[in-house]
C-alpha cells in the first residue's frame, strides 16, 4: 500500500474565529483520522524517532497499538516514559525531536508522532475509568522545588518507585510555566490539573505558597527529614533591553502579560486582574513566548499585533506550527528589525495628564544578517540610519530570562555558572551539594517543556539511585 | 487556607489583622512583605509585614482599604479564613552599621516603618520617629511609636493633632540643627519619599526608601514591579523593596504606580456595590 506523502491535517478552529476567543486552537484527530495516521509508521526495524525523544516514548510501539485501535494499551506504553503526555503532545517541538528523525520524512511529511501522542492522551484522559496501580510506600522524602514540567516528571517517577513527594510551589496554583506561561488556547489549563491531579493520587503531595529560598531553604527541608531535593525551579528573571522608555506604562515583560492573562485570568470579564487591552501591540522577540503573547495580545481585542524579531523568518526559534498559527490569525512579522527606543506620551503643558508616560510608539531600526555567530546563526547587524517609528500602545518584551537568584542566596555549597544557572552533571542532575539535585530551566535557561521533563526524568533516576545506596 | 485570628479596625480606613501562616512568621523579618489573595480568582496583592509572632505562628499585616481586593479583605471578619498567604518575600531592612536612625512614616505607611522602628530599637540605636498623617482622624500605632521611638513627631496636614505641616519639615530642622543621623528610612506615599529624598540629599544624609509597586508573584518572575534605580532596571520583589533613595527614579514609579488605575477604579465600585448588597 502506498503511503500517504502528508500527515493528516490536525482539525482547528478557524483562524478568524480563533483569533478572538481562548479556546483551545487545535481540536484533536478523532479516532479514524488516527488510526489512518498509524498507518503512515512503517514500524522501522532501527525507530529513529525515539533517540529524537528527549524522554525515548517507544514510539512505534504506542503506534502500532494505535493501528489495532488500542488507544488505552498505547497510553500505557507512553506512560512509561512520559508522565505528562497530553501536554506532550501538544507543546513539544516534534518538528525538531521525534518527527525530524522519522524514516517517512526522508521522502514525505514525516508521521504526526505529536498529533497521535496528544490522541492518544486525550483519549485516555476521557475514557479511562479504572484504578491506577499504586506503588508500595517505602517510607522515604523527597522534597521537589517547583511544580513545572520538570518537577511534576520528577516528583511523578519517585512517587511511582514509592517515595513519598513533596511538591513546593511559590505560586497558589501547580503547573508552573504550564499555568502561568503557555497559554489556554494552546494548553488547557484542565489538562495541566488532571496531570497534576493524578500525581496526587500517586501519593505526591503539593505545597502551594511555598517559596524556597524565602519561605523555607533548601537545607530546612533536609532537617525537616527529606533525604533529597530537586530544584526546578525554572527560569526566573525577565530579561529587558536596556533601552530608553522601558520603564513607561504599556512595556511588559512576556511572562508578566502571560501570567495576568493566564494564571490570573485577566481574559475573562469578572477578573480581578487588570490587563491593558491595548490596540496596536508590539512582541519583541521570535520565541515560543513571543508566539504565545503576540496571540493573547490578538485575542485580547488588539487591532494589530506586530512580531519585532531582529533576524529573518528562518532563525525563528519558535516551534513552526506556532508561527504558521499567528500568521493565519493576522499577526504581522517585521523582521530584521530591533528597537532601540520606547516612545511615550508627554504632555508638558499638563503634569498631571493621566496618559503621560504612556506608551505611543517604538522607533526600530533595520537589520540585516551578517557572519554566523558561535551557535551558527547568522548574526543581526544593524543598518545605519535606518531607523523609523511604529505606533503602538503596548510593548512585550519577550527576550529571555536570566536565573532566579533566590536559592542560589539561600543554599551554601550549590555552585552556579557564570550566567547563574546551577551547575549539574549532565547524566544525572547531581549539582555540587550532597543530596540536592537541579533540572529545567533553572539549569539551562529558557528552554522546552520536554528537555525540562527529560531533566526532571534524569534527576529522578538517580536520586533514587543515590537513596537505594544510602 | 490561612486564618484570620485577630482584626483590628485602626482608623476608619485601615485595618489590621494576625494571620496564622506559621511558615511565614518562622522566617519574617522587618522590611519584608507578603502576597495574598483573598479568595479564589482574587488578584495577587502585596502587603509589607507589620509585624510576627514566632510562637503563636502569626504574621500582622495593616492595610489602607485603597481597592477592591483591600476591600474585600477588609470584609473578612475574625475567624474567617483568606486563600493565598504568601512570604515572606524580599529582603529585610538593613540594620548594620546603623547608630542613630530617623524613620520618617507617611500615612498608612507608618505600619511599615514600625517593625524597621522596632528591630533598630531592639539593636539598641537612637530612634527618632516622624509620623504624618492626613488628619487626627487617620492617625495610627501613636503609643506604639512612642515605645520604640526616643523622639517621636506627630505631623497633620491640617493641624489638627500634633504639629500642622509636612514631615519634611521637622526632618530639615533635625539635620539644621546638627543631629546626625547614620541613616533615613521612609516610608510612605511615592511624592513624601520623593520630597524626604529631596530634603536629605543636599545634606549627604543617606537615605533609604521602601517602594511598594505593583507587582503579580513576587519572586521575580513577572518583572511587572520594575524600577529604575541608579539607571538600571531592579526588581522591587528580589533586590528590594529598599533602596537608596537618592538613585530611585520617581517620577517614572508614579507614572507607573497608576497604570491601572481605571480598572482599579471600576473595581472599588463594584465591590462596594457588593458589599452593600451583602449587608
Amino acid at each position: 500500500m502506498a503511503i500517504q506523502p502528508k500527515k493528516h491535517e490536525m482539525p482547528t478552529q478557524p483562524a478568524s474565529v480563533r483569533a478572538r476567543n481562548f479556546e483551545e486552537v487545535a481540536l484533536g484527530y478523532t479516532e479514524e483520522i488516527a488510526v489512518a495516521e498509524a498507518q503512515r509508521c512503517l514500524n522501522c526495524k532501527n525507530k529513529p524517532c525515539v533517540e529524537g525523544c528527549p524522554v525515548n516514548v517507544a514510539i512505534p510501539d504506542f503506534i502500532s497499538k494505535v493501528k489495532t485501535g488500542d488507544f488505552e494499551g498505547a497510553y500505557q506504553v507512553i506512560s512509561e516514559s512520559s508522565s505528562l503526555p497530553a501536554v506532550c503532545g501538544r507543546v513539544c517541538p516534534q518538528e525538531t525531536q521525534c518527527e525530524s528523525k522519522c524514516t517517512v520524512g526522508i521522502k514525505f511529511e514525516p508521521v504526526g508522532i505529536g498529533r497521535l501522542e496528544r490522541f492518544v492522551a486525550d483519549w485516555h484522559n476521557t475514557h479511562f475509568k479504572g484504578e491506577l496501580a499504586l506503588p508500595k510506600p517505602n517510607g522515604r522524602k523527597v522534597a521537589v522545588v517547583g511544580s513545572g514540567p520538570s518537577g511534576l516528571t520528577c516528583a511523578g517517577d519517585l512517587a511511582k518507585k514509592g517515595y513519598k513527594v513533596t511538591v513546593f510551589e511559590a505560586l497558589h496554583l501547580a503547573g508552573g510555566v504550564l499555568v502561568y506561561g503557555i497559554p489556554e488556547f494552546r494548553l488547557p489549563k484542565e489538562i495541566v490539573e488532571k496531570e497534576v491531579e493524578t500525581l496526587k493520587k500517586y501519593g505526591v503531595d503539593v505545597e502551594t505558597n511555598v517559596v524556597i529560598g524565602k519561605t523555607l531553604t533548601v537545607d530546612e527541608l533536609f532537617e525537616d527529614g527529606y533525604e533529597a531535593v530537586f530544584i526546578g525551579s525554572g527560569a526566573g528573571l525577565p530579561r529587558f533591553m536596556g533601552i530608553k522608555g522601558e520603564g513607561l506604562k504599556g512595556v511588559y515583560s512576556a511572562n508578566e502579560f502571560l501570567t495576568r492573562a493566564n494564571l490570573m485570568k485577566a481574559y475573562q470579564s469578572n477578573s480581578q486582574t487588570p490587563i491593558l487591552r491595548a490596540k496596536s501591540v508590539a512582541v519583541v522577540g521570535g520565541g515560543n513566548v513571543a508566539m504565545d503573547a503576540a496571540r493573547t495580545a490578538l485575542r485580547l481585542g488588539a487591532d494589530s499585533v506586530r512580531i519585532i524579531y531582529r533576524r529573518s523568518m528562518e532563525e525563528l526559534p519558535a516551534r513552526k506550527e506556532e508561527v504558521e498559527h499567528a500568521e493565519e490569525e493576522g499577526v504581522k512579522f517585521d523582521i530584521l528589525r530591533n528597537p532601540v527606543e520606547i516612545i511615550g506620551y508627554n504632555n508638558a503643558e499638563d503634569r498631571r495628564d493621566p496618559k503621560n508616560g504612556t506608551v505611543v510608539g517604538v522607533k526600530v531600526i533595520k537589520c540585516e544578517l551578517g557572519e554566523p555567530d558561535e551557535k551558527g546563526r547568522r548574526r543581526p547587524v544593524e543598518v545605519e540610519g535606518s531607523e523609523y517609528v511604529i505606533d503602538v500602545d503596548c510593548i512585550i518584551m519577550a527576550i529571555g530570562t536570566s536565573p532566579n537568584p533566590l536559592i542560589k542566596n539561600t543554599t551554601a555549597g550549590l555552585e552556579v555558572n557564570r550566567h547563574g544557572g546551577i551547575i549539574v552533571e549532565e547524566s544525572t542532575g547531581k549539582t555540587s551539594k550532597e543530596g540536592v539535585y537541579a533540572g529545567g530551566d533553572a539549569v539551562t535557561g529558557a528552554a522546552t517543556v520536554i528537555l525540562a521533563m527529560g531533566a526532571g526524568k534524569t534527576a529522578a533516576k538517580a536520586i533514587d539511585t543515590y537513596l537505594s545506596k544510602k | 487556607m490561612y486564618k484570620i485570628v485577630s482584626k483590628r479596625v485602626l482608623n476608619p480606613t485601615v485595618t489590621m489583622m494576625d494571620i496564622y501562616a506559621p511558615l511565614v512568621a518562622k522566617n519574617a523579618e522587618a522590611g519584608q512583605f507578603i502576597i495574598l489573595r483573598v479568595d479564589k480568582d482574587g488578584e495577587r496583592i502585596p502587603l509589607t509585614v507589620a509585624g510576627y509572632d514566632r510562637t503563636a505562628g502569626t504574621v500582622k499585616i495593616i492595610f489602607q482599604i485603597v481597592g477592591g481586593t483591600t476591600m474585600l479583605l477588609n470584609a473578612k471578619k475574625e475567624g474567617e479564613f483568606i486563600e493565598d498567604f504568601v512570604g515572606p518575600l524580599g529582603c529585610a531592612a538593613k540594620t548594620d552599621g546603623i547608630k542613630k536612625v530617623c524613620i520618617v512614616g507617611g500615612g498608612v505607611g507608618c505600619a511599615i516603618a514600625l517593625p524597621v522602628a522596632q528591630k533598630f530599637h531592639e539593636l539598641g540605636c537612637e530612634v527618632h520617629s516622624i509620623i504624618g498623617f492626613r488628619n487626627k482622624d487617620l492617625l495610627i500605632l501613636e503609643e506604639e511609636f512612642k515605645a520604640c521611638s526616643d523622639k517621636l513627631t506627630v505631623m497633620t496636614d491640617d493641624g489638627s493633632y500634633g504639629r500642622q505641616g509636612v514631615v519634611t519639615m521637622p526632618l530639615k530642622e533635625a539635620i539644621e540643627a546638627g543631629e546626625n543621623y547614620d541613616e533615613v528610612i521612609t516610608i510612605g506615599p511615592l511624592i513624601m519619599m520623593k520630597f524626604v529624598v529631596a530634603t536629605t540629599k543636599p545634606y549627604g544624609v543617606p537615605t533609604t526608601v521602601s517602594m511598594n509597586p505593583i507587582m503579580i508573584d513576587g519572586t521575580g518572575m513577572c518583572g511587572g514591579c520594575r524600577l529604575t534605580v541608579g539607571g538600571k532596571t531592579k526588581f522591587a520583589c528580589v533586590d528590594g523593596p529598599d533602596f537608596d533613595g537618592f538613585e530611585v527614579d520617581f517620577d517614572e514609579a508614579m507614572a507607573r504606580s497608576n497604570a491601572y488605575a481605571e480598572f482599579e477604579q471600576r473595581a472599588r465600585e463594584k465591590n462596594c456595590n457588593l458589599l452593600k448588597g451583602a449587608n
